[in-house]
């Protein structure tokens, strides 16, 4: 478990000082995957390094497995380090190490037997896929194995929590899915609980059980990823989620909509059970109106269903406005302006 | 009057051995205090793992001043100190550790700047892992930077073959004692050309040896 407890971070002294945190206050729970989405300089990497005390809090408290951590001793926080696994954007690899040589450095700083070393780093290569690069070199790796290497080292110490800065963030789409799938099978098989940053939508929707936004420092919104997709707050929130679920539509399209005299559009959004119901069959089948599906999408989350759809309604306005009114008490309806959203 | 080069060889071969051993002692002391002094600069530099600014302003300072200095300049300057330690200011004894001395600075810069190319995120990946300072510097500093180093020890002592040569005629023997008091006091130009010939080739070897040692490490 990781608590922040009203956290800041500044840099610098005098009058050149940079807030990169500012009173955070999260919660990671025990086994669960969270996230942190937000533009760079949000702050979200000073933040996660605040976890293992790579950067120090200049105010607040930051608890991790029931330790605040600025206040435990050298010796303490080493031990502490270990049962904490990082991963990077630019993996960090030992270039003069082998495979194997980079999987048995968290080991061998703890004077682990060679023979544990050995079954270990086999296990673990086996783990991540990479049994016959044991003695290949890093630079003799592609991006995708690398950070499997540098998963593997991570996991050598047995943590309970893997914290991920940007780690797919210099990988390509399929080779993301391939690492997002193994951080999943992690935290299913070895139970510990990961939280990672990203600045890609996509990462969170994939993996993520909880989510936070980060701006200027802050955490703007947090919670469910469910939630905070179907029912996003900020507008940088939106923003984020309009780019994995292209859900708007470009305001020339929607000027030209608009052109038709009749047109009424409305923003459809199904959440939950809502979603797997013939609802707008059924209300305008009830009423003798035509709708016609314009824009949007369908997207699985966290094992459930979300769509946003841009609808338009043809019909007697009274026809559709009870459509509307009828669809309002079971899902989210709202007329889509000229200006979009 | 040319020398008599049946007599003159054994001369030539004992000279020779005088600066190949001026030049390992020197690389052997100088290479263990450059680095320690090279590594405490990296590691007292501002943001990194020991980080402190006394230690690293006084060895900057100790630094800057030490290197300035012109090589035949110190060598002289230094003789009270060099009586001190050694016992005495002539012989080969006598020119390693002024050697020493301008080397050892040396080699901490180029120690220093070699580490400062090693990427950071290596060394924070490290100190993620709970590795302690000297796990940090032993275990992953110096092995991610040894190719660099070794090209960077290499360069010093082609630049050692050059400084016994000076040392050599302060009375410190070798090659270039001889070239000097034979080649040039003596206009004997036979001299000079088979103690250049000498030294070209000790710098080939020197060369070749670190190029093969780094390349063996670099991979590449």
């Amino acid at each position: 478990m990781i608590k922040f407890e009203e956290v800041s971070k500044v840099f610098g002294t005098g009058d050149k000082t940079v807030q990169a945190v500012q009173n955070v206050s999260l919660t990671v729970n025990k086994g669960e995957i969270f996230g942190i989405v937000g533009f760079s300089g949000a702050g979200k990497s000073t933040l996660i390094r605040l976890v293992n005390l790579l950067e120090r809090p200049s105010s607040g408290k930051v608890i991790v497995n029931d330790f605040e951590i600025s206040s435990i001793s050298k010796d303490e926080l080493r031990k502490l380090r270990r049962r904490i696994g990082m991963i990077f954007q630019s993996f960090n690899l030992f270039n003069s190490r082998t495979v194997s040589g980079n999987i048995a450095y968290p080991l061998k700083l703890t004077r682990t037997n060679k023979q544990e070393i050995d079954r270990r780093v086999k296990e673990l290569l086996q783990f991540v896929g990479l049994e016959d690069k044991a003695d290949k070199y890093p630079e003799q790796l592609s991006g995708g194995q690398r950070q499997r290497v540098g998963i593997a080292r991570a996991l050598a110490t047995s943590p309970d929590i893997l914290i991920c800065d940007e780690a797919t963030s210099a990988l390509d789409p399929e080779t993301t899915g391939e690492i997002l799938n193994l951080l999943k099978k992690i935290n299913k098989e070895y139970n510990i609980t990961i939280l990672l940053i990203t600045h890609e939508m996509h990462v969170i929707r994939t993996i993520c059980d909880r989510m936070a936004v980060m701006e200027n420092g802050e955490v703007i919104e947090e919670g469910n990823v469910y939630d905070i997709f179907s029912n996003p707050q900020s507008k940088t929130t939106q923003s984020f989620i309009s780019s994995v679920l292209n859900d708007k539509l470009s305001p020339r399209l929607l000027a030209k909509l608009h052109e038709k005299p009749a047109a009424r559009l409305y923003r459809v959004v199904f959440t939950g059970e809502a979603s797997s119901e013939p609802l707008l069959s059924r209300v305008t089948r009830k009423h003798q109106i035509d709708f016609n599906i314009i824009y949007g999408s369908i997207n699985e989350l966290q094992d459930q269903l979300f769509g946003s759809l841009v609808v338009e309604f043809y019909g007697e306005k009274s026809e559709v406005d009870n459509v509307v009114k009828e669809l309002s008490e079971i899902v989210e309806v709202r007329e889509v302006a000229h200006h979009g959203s | 009057m040319g020398v008599e080069w049946s007599t003159f060889w054994p001369r030539i071969v004992e000279a020779t051995g005088e600066t190949i051993m001026m030049v390992i002692l020197t690389l052997i002391f100088s290479s263990i205090f450059g680095i320690l002094m090279g590594l405490l600069f990296f590691v007292t530099r501002e943001g990194n793992i020991l980080e402190n600014k006394l230690i690293f302003n006084i060895l900057n300072l100790f630094v800057n001043i030490v290197r300035p200095i012109p090589f035949i300049i110190l060598l002289v300057a230094i003789t009270p100190m060099t009586r001190e330690v050694v016992g005495t200011t002539i012989g080969t004894m006598a020119a390693v550790f002024p050697m020493t001395i301008a080397a050892s600075f040396a080699i901490a810069r180029i120690v220093e700047n070699n580490l400062v190319s090693v990427e950071p995120g290596i060394i924070e990946a490290a100190q993620a892992m709970g590795a302690r300072p000297v796990q940090i510097i032993f275990g992953v500093l110096i092995p991610e930077a040894l190719g660099p180093l070794i090209m960077g020890l290499t360069f010093i002592t082609v630049g050692l073959i050059d400084f016994s040569a000076m040392a050599g005629t302060v009375g410190g023997g070798g090659l270039g004692d001889l070239a000097m008091s034979y080649g040039y006091q003596r206009f004997d130009t036979s001299v000079m050309v088979v103690t250049v010939v000498i030294l070209i080739l000790l710098v080939q070897v020197a060369q070749f040896t670190g190029n093969f040692l780094s390349k063996a490490v670099l991979r590449r």
